[in-house]
């Protein structure tokens, strides 16, 4: 591991000045924060991450989780994972978040890990961990070790011809599908940002994988109102039952009254190479009979822009029936 | 008896040669500064090393070491309680679990100067030779392990799991103990030594 200085701030604001010195906040970056470090640690050990300033910002006060005056739920950057997970007001209102923290990683990194740190978890690419290989998002103009190589647990949805990497996390799939918004404190004030809006596809920019910048600092997420009578699940299919990432995983969040959906949000992970809020899902789905039949166009309609790889054309089947099971299961 | 000689005098000149390599080219620049509002790093052309203050298994213990040292090196190479073992070093294995401020987490994912003032229990913190920890004591009952490489970190992740969230069956067990591997595939009796500590 290359040497580092250590910065411990007092407050936000001087976390923020001292991030804001860098160059990028991207791949790369000179400067980076440090909350779990379950990610960023081991991606320094790799040598993938080589910041030359690390701003520890654990001991500022961003761990509250908080109702909102609207009904809603504030989850600070540093809150930890099995914390929101085992919160009463996730389990009761949110329960497809607690759902999807707890189907990812070990109890020892969810003690660790943080909602700031999660919403910035890196792909798992085995050519992006090793630097000897090349990779376009480690190291940009260097190709794509993958689209060649070992790629069956890369995406499917949302790749380029530069980067087909998995976005790994469970807990950005539910927060997709929740709607969830990021709020940022950077060197030139505050912003809110839809979730949606977050993560960036590769595109000819694989190194780019969200819309912050220098100085940016994720103070908190918001959750909105719980919608009322909405069924939520997440299913998470992956190669082992436990302590593994998705091979394709849905996180479903619904309302039905008779017969008939009412209203849908639905997410994929494991597939796309960010957190993959299917819109093409949703319309299909709102406003028909809460059926099997249904569920399945449903799940065509979610993939109809998949585009497999060398080894994973399995994954296309996989996350329809993933989907369309975690509907059925919704339903139930 | 030619042949081995010469392969130890190389080995030594390459062990010199490594050694001042390194004090050559190792110029660590960490500060651990508790920066202000504008938190203007402090650069600095020497090694500068950090001071932590660690609780550990109930005594204060003061460090001077590297910023780069994880929590899992500085108990077991500046501490020497070297009963927390060093498996993968990635997170991956729990060989390396502790507890921190009374949570089970994987000491090799976390810097040591992150822990300034924590207590830290690691597993000789739990019991003696004499006076097993009754999950210890379960685990030599049943049988809870082959080559124990990986005990340590199975014991000090169970006894946390003891106050976690965790259903009665021997599936909800096993899905808080996922972040332990045992190579040697001791996994039932484990199971059966966490389940009888949780029924007694």
């Amino acid at each position: 591991m290359h040497t580092f200085e250590f910065i411990r701030p007092k407050d936000p604001a001087g976390a923020v000045a001292a991030a804001a010195q860098a160059k990028t906040a991207q791949q790369g970056a000179e400067v980076r924060f440090l909350a779990g470090g379950t990610t960023l640690l081991d991606l320094m050990k790799l040598n993938v991450e080589i910041p030359a300033e690390l701003i520890d910002i654990n001991r500022l006060p961003l761990d509250k989780i908080e109702a909102t005056p609207d009904g809603g739920l504030n989850i600070g950057a540093t809150v930890r994972n099995t914390d929101l997970a085992h919160h009463h007001i996730v389990q009761r209102d949110y329960s497809v978040l607690s759902q999807a923290i707890l189907a990812g990683a070990s109890a020892q990194l969810r003690n660790m890990a943080t909602t700031a740190g999660n919403l910035l978890q890196r792909t798992r690419c085995m050519y992006f961990r090793d630097a000897a290989m090349a990779c376009n998002k480690r190291e940009r103009g260097t190709g794509c070790s993958a689209i060649t190589g070992s790629n069956r647990g890369l995406a499917i949805l949302g790749t380029s011809e530069h980067c087909i990497a998995t976005n790994p996390s469970d807990m950005c799939v539910a927060m997709a599908a929740l709607e969830a918004t990021i709020h940022v404190q950077g060197p030139k004030g505050s912003r809110a940002i839809p979730f949606g809006e977050f993560h960036l596809l590769p595109g000819n920019t694989p190194q780019r994988e969200t819309v912050l910048e220098p100085g940016d600092l994720i103070t908190h997420v918001t959750l909105p109102p719980p919608i009322a009578g909405s069924k939520q699940v997440y299913l998470k299919l992956r190669d082992r039952a436990s302590y593994e990432f998705a091979l394709a995983s849905a996180a479903v969040v619904m309302t039905i009254a008779g017969s008939n959906v009412t209203r849908a949000r639905i997410a994929l992970g494991g597939v796309g190479t960010k957190p993959w809020r299917s819109s093409e899902a949703e319309a299909a789905l709102v406003g028909q009979p809460a059926n099997q039949a249904t569920f399945r166009k449903t799940a065509e309609a979610a993939l109809r822009d998949a585009r497999p790889q060398s080894e994973n054309k399995f994954k296309v089947e996989l996350a329809k029936r993933c989907l369309a099971h975690a509907l059925q299961m919704a339903t139930a | 008896m030619q042949e081995p000689d010469n392969f130890e005098i190389d080995r030594r000149e390459l062990l010199i040669v490594g050694a001042a390599n390194v004090a050559a080219t190792a110029t660590p620049t960490i500060a651990l500064s508790q920066a202000s509002a504008t938190a203007t790093p402090i650069v600095t052309g020497a090694p500068v090393i950090s001071r932590v203050s660690l609780n550990v298994n109930g005594a204060v213990r003061e460090i001077e070491l590297d910023a780069r040292t994880t929590l899992l090196d500085a108990l077991r190479e500046h501490l020497h309680l070297t009963g927390t073992k060093k498996g993968c070093d990635h997170g991956q294995c729990g060989a390396c679990t502790v507890h921190i401020n009374g949570r089970r987490v994987n000491s090799c994912l976390t810097l040591a100067v992150m822990h300034d003032g924590d207590a830290i229990t690691t597993i000789e913190g739990l019991g003696t030779p004499d006076a097993l920890h009754r999950m210890q004591a379960a685990f030599v009952e049943h049988d809870g392990y082959q080559c124990g490489y990986c005990t340590s970190g199975q014991i000090m992740s169970a006894v946390a799991l003891l106050k976690e969230p965790c259903g009665p069956n021997d599936a909800d067990v096993k899905e808080l103990m996922s972040g332990n591997i045992c190579r040697c595939g001791a996994y039932p009796n484990i199971v059966a030594a966490i389940q009888q500590v949780r029924k007694d």
